[in-house]
C-alpha cells in the first residue's frame, strides 16, 4: 500500500472556505464593492470639493441641485454634497466603531453565559437587566456631561448599549446549541471550555449574529442622530447623515433634496450592509448546503 | 432574473426617494390661498403654548407659558390696553398717585369678584404680596416687588413682621402701596403674574401662607378673579379653561373658552395649525417662513417684540478680558445679513441693547466701526489675521435657531478675522450650569422684557446681578442704574443714556439682534392685536364664525 | 414552571430594582445642574430655602435612604418640574398611554414583521422573497422622525383622513403606531426569515416533507417554533422599548407618554420623576425579560430540561 499524499490532504480553514463561497456570491460582492466604494467617496470626496464643508453663504441661503451645487444647498448655503461625504465619515466611523464594541463584548459575554448556565448565566445576565433598565438617555447625557464630550466616548457609549442585545441572541442561540450532539462530543474527548467557546459554539451563532450586524449599524447611526438632536453628539458645524435626514426631515416640504440625498445614500449603504451580510452569513454556514 | 430580483429592493428605494422628493416639491408651491379648516366649530380658542407650564400659582412661576395662561385665570390691580399696553383699570376700578409719585391709593371695584362668587377684596392683594414676599416660598420673581417699601428686607427676612412693609388695607376695598422711591412702570408692572391676587381663602383652606406646591391650583380648587376659570389639566396634554360667570366685566368676554396645547416642537405646532387643531402658534420653524411670506401672508404674524439676543463674553480671561478682542469680535459680526438671510422675520440688528423705543426710550451710544478697524484691533492685540489666538468656545442652549446663527457668525469670524471658535451646545440645565460658572468663551443669552421699561433690560449687569454672567463689572454703571431707579422723567432717561454708553465702551456683552413676534394667526381670530409684549387680553378676543 | 417564574421574581427581580435604584440615584446626583437652575437666577438664599423644602440640603447618603423606604412604600417623591403633580400620578397617567401605543405599535410590527418573514423564507430570492424585504429595508431607511411627518402630510394634510396630532379618537392611533412599529417590523421580518431558513433547511424539514406533510403543516406545526426563535429573543427588550423609548414619536404626534416624561425629566433634573421612571421601567423589562424567557422555555423543549 503506498502512503497518503499529504498535500491533497491539506485542511482549509473556516475561513478560506467562506471567502470561497462569498466570493460566488455576486450580489453580496456588489454589496462590498458599493460599501467600499461609498466609504472612498466619503474619505476622499470633501479635500476634492470646491466647497469646505462649513463654508457657508447667506446670500444664497438653501438652493436646489443646479450645476455648481450637485445636491443643492442647505439653510446657510452650504454645498450640500461635501456635508453628505464628510457626514458620512462621521456615520461610517460611529457606525463600525460602536458595532464593534458591541460585537467584541456581547458575543464573547453571551457565549460565556449561555454555556456556563446556572448560577453563573443567573448573575451574568442579571448585569444585562439592569444595565438595560438604565434609561439611555439619561446615562449618555451623564457620561458625556460628566466627561466631556468626546467622539471616542460617543461610540464607546453607544457600543455600550448595544452589545446588551447582541448578548441575549448569542446567548439563546448558545443555549439552544450546547445541547446538541456535537458539542457533546467535544466535552467527551476533554476539550477545553475556552475552546469549545470559542472554536465551535461562536461560529455557530454567527448566522444571526451577522444579521443582526447588519441591523445593528443601521440602528447606531440613527441612535448618534437623536443624540446630536439633544445637543449631545457631534458638535455643529460637523454633521453626521443623521443630522442631515434629521434636518432634511424638518425642510422636506420646502427643501426636499435636504432629505433625498442624505436619505439616499443612507439608504444605499444600508442596502449593501445587507447584501454583504447575507452573503456573509451564508458563506459562514457550516451546516448544509444552501438552495 | 435572479440579479434582478435581487436588485429590486435596491430599485424601489431609488423610486421612493425620488418621490418623496416630488411629493414635497408639490404641496410646496401648492400657491392657492389656504385657510385651514378648524378642527371644532365650538369658539374655542386654541394656542400652542411652547412646554408645559411648571406650575399654575402665580408666585411660584417664572415664564412666558405660564403668563399666557395665568392672565387668563387671574387679574391684577391694573391691566393694559391690547393694543398700546397703557394700564388699563383691572381689579382696581381707579388709583390715585400722591405728588411724589411713591404712595399708589388703588381703589377696588365694588363688583369685583372671585371665580366662587367672594368679592374681591384689598385683604386678598395684601396676602398676596405677603405670600410673594415670604422667604419660605422660595419665589423666583419675589425680587420685582422690591420697588415697595421694606420689601426686600422681608424677602430676605431681616424683617419679620409684614406690617412694616409698605402695603396697608385702608379699608375693604382700598389699598395703598408704598414704594421706596418713584417707579415709573409701576402701574405697567401689575399685568405681570407676580402681581396677580390669590384668593386668600382658597390659599390657607390647602395650606400655610409660604407652604409651596399645595393642591389648591388642581381643577376644581382653583379660584380666580380674571375673565376665565381653570376646568381642566391635564399634564403634558392640555389646559383648558372656561369663562368665568363671576368675573366683573363677563358680559365683555366673547369666547367660550381657550385650550393650551405645550407643543415643544415647532414642526408639530405648525402641522397642527394646519391641519386646524391651533388657532395661534408660538413660533414657526425658519425654513418656512419663506413660503408664508410669499404664497400665505394672511396666516402669517411678525409683530415686534421687546426682546434682544445676545453673546455673553467671559471677560474674567484670555482673550476676551481684553475690550480690543471684544470689539474686534463685535464688528466683525454681519448683523444685517443675519437678520435678512437666517432669521427672515423682520427682526433688527441690534447695537445697544434695549430695544429702541421702549417706553420712549432709544439709545444715543451703538456701536459702529468697520471690518478693517475690527482686524486691525485683532492685531493690535496680539493676534494679527487671528494668529496665535486661543481656543475659544462659543455655548449655546440646544435650539435649532441658536444653531444655525451660531455656525454663520462662526464662518463671519473664521472668514473674516482668521479665528477659529468652536461650538459647543448643552442642553438647558447644563448650560445654565455651565455659564453660571463661566466655563466659556462666548455664550448666548437672550432676554424678554418682564414689562415695557428700559429697566428690565439694563438692570441686568449691575455688578453681581443675577444674570451677569460676564465677569465684568463697572462702579459707573451700577451708579447710573441705582440713579435710575431713583429719579424720575429726563434725568432718568439720561441715566439711561448713561449705562447705555458704557456698555457701548466696554461691550461686555456682544448684542445681535431685537426680537420679532413670528407665528402663525389663524384669520377668524379677531382681537389679537400686535404688541411689543405679545400680550393679548383674552376678553378682547373673539372668533369670527365662518 | 409556576416555581421558576417565582424564584425568578422574587430571587432575582427584587435585587435588580435595588440595584437599578442606587445607581441611577448616585448617577443622576452627580450630574451638573440642579432642578432649579432657570434663567433668572435665583439668589443663594432662595436656593438653600428651596434645598431644604425638599429635602436636598441633607447629606447624599440620608437622603438615600430616605428615598429608599419611600419607595418602599409605593411613594416615588414629588416632581420638581410639575409640582403639583407626583412623580406615581404622573407615571400612573403616562403609561397607560405608552402601554397602549406600543401594543398597537407591535401589533403590527407582529404581523407584518413576522408574516413578511414567513412568506419571503418560503420561496428564497424570488419575487415573494425581495418584496416583502424591500419593504422591510424600508422601515430600518425610515426613521420615526422621517416616516412620521411623511405620512402625516400624506394622510393627515394632505388627504385629511386623520388628525395630525393628538391621542383622543381611535384614528389618532394609527399612523403613531404605524411609525412606531416600522421599524421594529422590519428586525422582525429580517430575523424570522433568518431563522426560518435556518430551519427550514434542516434535515428533519425534509424528513417531514419526504413524509408528504402538506407545507402549511410543515411550517406552522413543525418549523415555526424554531424559526421563530431570533424574534422572541429580540422581542423582549424590545417590548419594553417599545412602550418606553418612544420619545420622537411623541413629540412628533403630541401623545402624552413616557417617553416625554422620561427625557424631559433627565434635561429637567427632577431627579424623583427619574428614578420613579427607571424604576418602573425596570420592572416592566423584569416582566418582560421574564415572559419571553417562558416562551422561549415553551417553544424549545431542550431549554425546558436543563431547568
Amino acid at each position: 500500500m503506498s502512503a497518503p499524499d499529504h498535500e491533497l490532504e491539506q485542511g482549509t480553514s473556516l475561513g478560506h472556505d467562506a471567502w470561497l463561497r462569498l466570493r460566488k456570491n455576486r450580489l453580496a460582492m456588489a454589496g462590498g464593492l458599493l460599501l467600499v466604494a461609498i466609504a472612498v467617496l466619503c474619505l476622499i470626496g470633501p479635500t476634492l470639493s470646491p466647497y469646505g464643508y462649513e463654508a457657508d453663504n447667506l446670500q444664497l441661503g438653501a438652493a436646489p441641485p443646479s450645476l455648481s451645487h450637485w445636491m443643492g444647498t442647505d439653510y446657510n448655503g452650504r454645498d450640500l454634497f461635501t456635508r453628505v461625504m464628510v457626514g458620512g465619515r462621521v456615520s461610517f466611523a460611529v457606525g463600525f466603531a460602536a458595532t464593534a464594541v458591541s460585537l467584541l463584548i456581547g458575543v464573547l459575554y453571551g457565549a460565556i453565559a449561555g454555556y456556563l448556565g446556572g448560577r453563573t448565566d443567573m448573575l451574568l445576565m442579571r448585569i444585562v437587566d439592569i444595565l438595560y433598565a438604565l434609561p439611555f438617555t439619561i446615562f449618555v447625557i451623564l457620561l458625556l456631561t460628566l466627561f466631556g464630550r468626546n467622539f471616542v466616548l460617543l461610540f464607546v457609549a453607544i457600543g455600550a448599549v448595544e452589545w446588551l442585545t447582541m448578548a441575549r441572541i448569542v446567548r439563546g442561540q448558545v443555549m439552544g446549541l450546547k445541547k446538541q450532539e456535537f458539542i457533546e462530543a467535544c466535552v467527551a474527548i476533554g476539550m477545553s471550555r475556552r475552546r469549545i467557546i470559542l472554536r465551535h459554539l461562536v461560529p455557530n451563532t454567527l448566522g444571526p449574529v451577522v444579521v443582526y450586524v447588519t441591523l445593528t449599524v443601521p440602528s447606531v447611526m440613527l441612535l448618534e442622530a437623536f443624540l446630536s438632536f439633544l445637543g449631545l453628539g457631534v458638535q455643529p458645524p460637523m454633521s453626521s447623515w443623521g443630522i442631515l435626514i434629521g434636518d432634511g426631515a424638518r425642510a422636506m416640504e420646502v427643501n426636499p433634496w435636504l432629505l433625498v440625498f442624505p436619505g439616499l445614500l443612507f439608504s444605499l449603504t444600508l442596502f449593501a450592509l445587507n447584501a454583504l451580510g447575507d452573503g456573509l452569513r451564508d458563506a459562514l454556514d457550516v451546516r448544509g448546503a444552501k438552495d | 432574473m435572479k440579479t434582478v430580483v435581487r436588485l429590486f429592493p435596491l430599485l424601489l428605494i431609488c423610486l421612493t426617494a425620488i418621490s418623496c422628493g416630488k411629493v414635497g416639491i408639490n404641496s410646496a408651491t401648492a400657491g392657492k390661498p389656504f385657510t385651514p379648516t378648524p378642527e371644532k366649530n365650538d369658539n374655542v380658542l386654541r394656542l400652542g403654548n411652547g412646554d408645559e407650564p411648571q406650575a399654575l400659582d402665580p408666585h411660584l412661576v417664572a415664564g412666558v407659558m405660564e403668563q399666557n395662561i395665568l392672565s387668563s385665570l387671574l387679574e391684577g390691580l391694573a391691566t393694559e390696553d391690547p393694543q398700546t399696553l397703557a394700564p388699563v383699570p383691572g381689579a382696581a376700578e381707579r388709583w390715585e398717585i400722591s405728588p411724589d409719585e411713591t404712595v399708589y391709593t388703588f381703589h377696588l371695584r365694588e363688583n369685583g369678584r372671585w371665580s366662587n362668587g367672594d368679592p374681591v377684596t384689598a385683604e386678598d392683594f395684601r396676602f398676596s404680596f405677603e405670600r410673594l414676599l415670604s422667604p419660605n416660598l422660595a419665589a423666583e420673581y419675589a425680587y420685582m416687588l422690591h420697588v415697595i417699601k421694606n420689601a426686600k428686607a422681608f424677602n430676605e427676612g431681616r424683617i419679620k413682621d409684614f406690617s412694616e412693609v409698605g402695603v396697608k388695607v385702608k379699608d375693604e376695598r382700598t389699598l395703598e402701596i408704598t414704594l421706596e422711591s418713584p417707579t415709573a412702570y409701576f402701574l405697567a408692572m401689575q399685568s405681570h403674574f407676580c402681581y396677580f391676587p390669590v384668593h386668600k381663602a382658597t390659599i390657607l383652606k390647602f395650606g400655610k401662607i409660604d407652604q409651596r406646591d399645595t393642591d389648591w391650583t388642581k381643577p376644581g380648587n382653583f379660584v380666580g378673579n380674571g375673565a376665565f376659570q381653570l376646568a381642566d389639566w391635564k399634564v403634558n396634554e392640555v389646559i383648558r379653561v372656561r369663562p368665568n360667570p363671576h368675573y366683573w366685566d363677563a358680559a365683555t368676554v366673547m369666547l367660550s373658552g381657550i385650550e393650551f396645547y405645550p407643543v415643544k416642537q415647532a414642526e408639530t405646532e405648525e402641522r397642527m395649525f394646519r391641519g386646524g387643531q391651533l388657532d395661534c402658534t408660538t413660533t414657526l420653524p425658519l425654513p418656512k417662513l419663506d413660503t408664508y411670506k410669499k404664497d400665505y401672508p394672511n396666516l402669517l404674524r411678525r409683530d415686534p417684540y421687546l426682546a434682544t439676543g445676545y453673546y455673553l463674553f467671559n471677560t474674567s480671561r484670555k482673550p476676551f478680558n481684553d475690550v480690543r478682542v471684544r470689539r474686534a469680535f463685535s464688528l466683525a459680526v454681519n448683523r444685517q445679513l443675519i437678520c435678512d438671510r437666517i432669521l427672515k422675520g423682520g427682526q433688527t440688528p441690534a447695537f445697544f441693547l434695549t430695544p429702541p423705543d421702549t417706553a420712549g426710550f432709544t439709545s444715543r451710544a451703538l456701536l459702529t466701526g468697520t471690518l478693517d478697524e475690527a482686524r486691525k484691533l485683532l492685531a493690535d492685540a496680539g493676534y494679527p489675521d487671528g494668529q496665535g489666538f486661543p481656543e475659544v468656545e462659543l455655548l449655546y442652549n440646544t435650539s435649532e435657531n441658536h444653531r444655525i446663527i451660531a455656525e454663520a457668525i462662526q464662518q463671519m469670524w473664521h472668514r473674516d478675522l482668521g479665528v477659529r471658535v468652536s461650538l459647543v451646545n448643552q442642553e438647558w440645565k447644563a448650560y445654565m450650569d455651565t455659564r453660571r460658572k463661566l466655563g466659556f468663551g462666548l455664550c448666548r443669552a437672550g432676554w424678554t422684557a418682564d414689562y415695557n421699561d428700559p429697566m428690565t433690560f439694563l438692570d441686568l449687569f449691575v455688578t453681581d446681578g443675577g444674570n451677569n454672567n460676564t465677569g465684568w463689572s463697572n462702579p459707573e454703571y451700577d451708579k447710573a442704574i441705582a440713579e435710575a431707579r431713583r429719579t424720575s422723567g429726563a434725568t432718568r432717561m439720561e441715566a439711561f443714556q448713561k449705562a447705555e454708553a458704557i456698555l457701548a465702551a466696554e461691550l461686555p456683552i456682544l448684542t445681535l439682534y431685537h426680537y420679532r413676534t413670528v407665528d402663525l394667526v389663524h384669520p377668524r381670530v379677531q382681537g389679537w392685536y400686535p404688541n411689543q409684549l405679545d400680550h393679548h387680553p383674552y376678553k378682547y378676543v373673539s372668533l369670527k364664525a365662518n | 414552571m409556576l416555581k421558576f417564574i417565582l424564584r425568578r421574581l422574587f430571587l432575582e427581580a427584587l435585587p435588580t430594582l435595588f440595584v437599578i435604584a442606587t445607581l441611577t440615584f448616585f448617577m443622576v446626583r452627580l450630574a451638573p445642574g440642579g432642578p432649579f437652575s432657570r434663567e433668572k437666577q435665583v439668589s443663594a438664599e432662595v436656593q438653600r430655602r428651596l434645598d431644604a423644602y425638599y429635602g436636598l440640603d441633607k447629606p447624599l447618603v440620608v437622603q438615600y435612604g430616605r428615598y429608599l423606604t419611600n419607595v418602599a412604600r409605593g411613594d416615588l417623591g414629588p416632581s420638581f418640574k410639575h409640582s403639583t403633580e407626583s412623580v406615581n400620578s404622573l407615571i400612573a397617567r403616562a403609561f397607560p398611554v405608552s402601554l397602549e401605543l406600543g401594543l398597537w405599535a407591535l401589533l403590527f410590527a407582529i404581523i407584518t414583521g413576522i408574516g413578511a418573514g414567513i412568506i419571503a423564507s418560503l420561496r428564497p430570492n424570488t419575487w415573494t422573497d425581495a418584496a416583502p424585504m424591500t419593504l422591510a429595508m424600508a422601515g430600518i431607511c425610515l426613521p420615526s422622525f422621517v416616516l412620521g411627518p411623511l405620512l402625516l402630510l400624506l394622510f393627515g394634510l394632505t388627504l385629511g383622513w386623520v388628525n395630525v396630532a393628538g391621542w383622543n379618537t381611535a384614528g389618532d392611533r394609527i399612523l403613531p403606531a404605524i411609525t412606531l412599529g416600522a421599524g421594529y417590523a422590519a428586525y422582525l421580518a429580517r430575523l424570522t426569515r433568518a431563522g426560518m431558513r435556518d430551519i427550514l433547511s434542516q434535515d428533519f424539514i425534509r424528513t417531514a416533507r419526504a413524509k408528504g406533510l402538506s407545507p402549511a403543516r410543515v411550517i406552522f406545526v413543525h418549523a415555526l417554533k424554531g424559526g421563530l426563535l431570533p424574534s422572541v429573543s429580540f422581542l423582549g427588550p424590545a417590548v419594553a422599548g417599545l412602550i418606553t423609548g418612544t420619545f420622537v414619536v411623541e413629540s412628533i404626534f403630541q401623545i402624552p407618554g413616557l417617553g416625554q416624561i422620561i427625557v424631559n425629566a433627565a434635561f429637567n433634573r427632577d431627579y424623583f420623576l427619574i428614578l420613579g421612571a427607571v424604576v418602573f421601567i425596570g420592572f416592566v423589562m423584569i416582566v418582560m425579560n421574564l415572559l419571553v424567557d417562558v416562551a422561549q422555555a415553551l417553544m424549545n423543549p431542550r431549554l425546558r430540561i436543563s431547568e
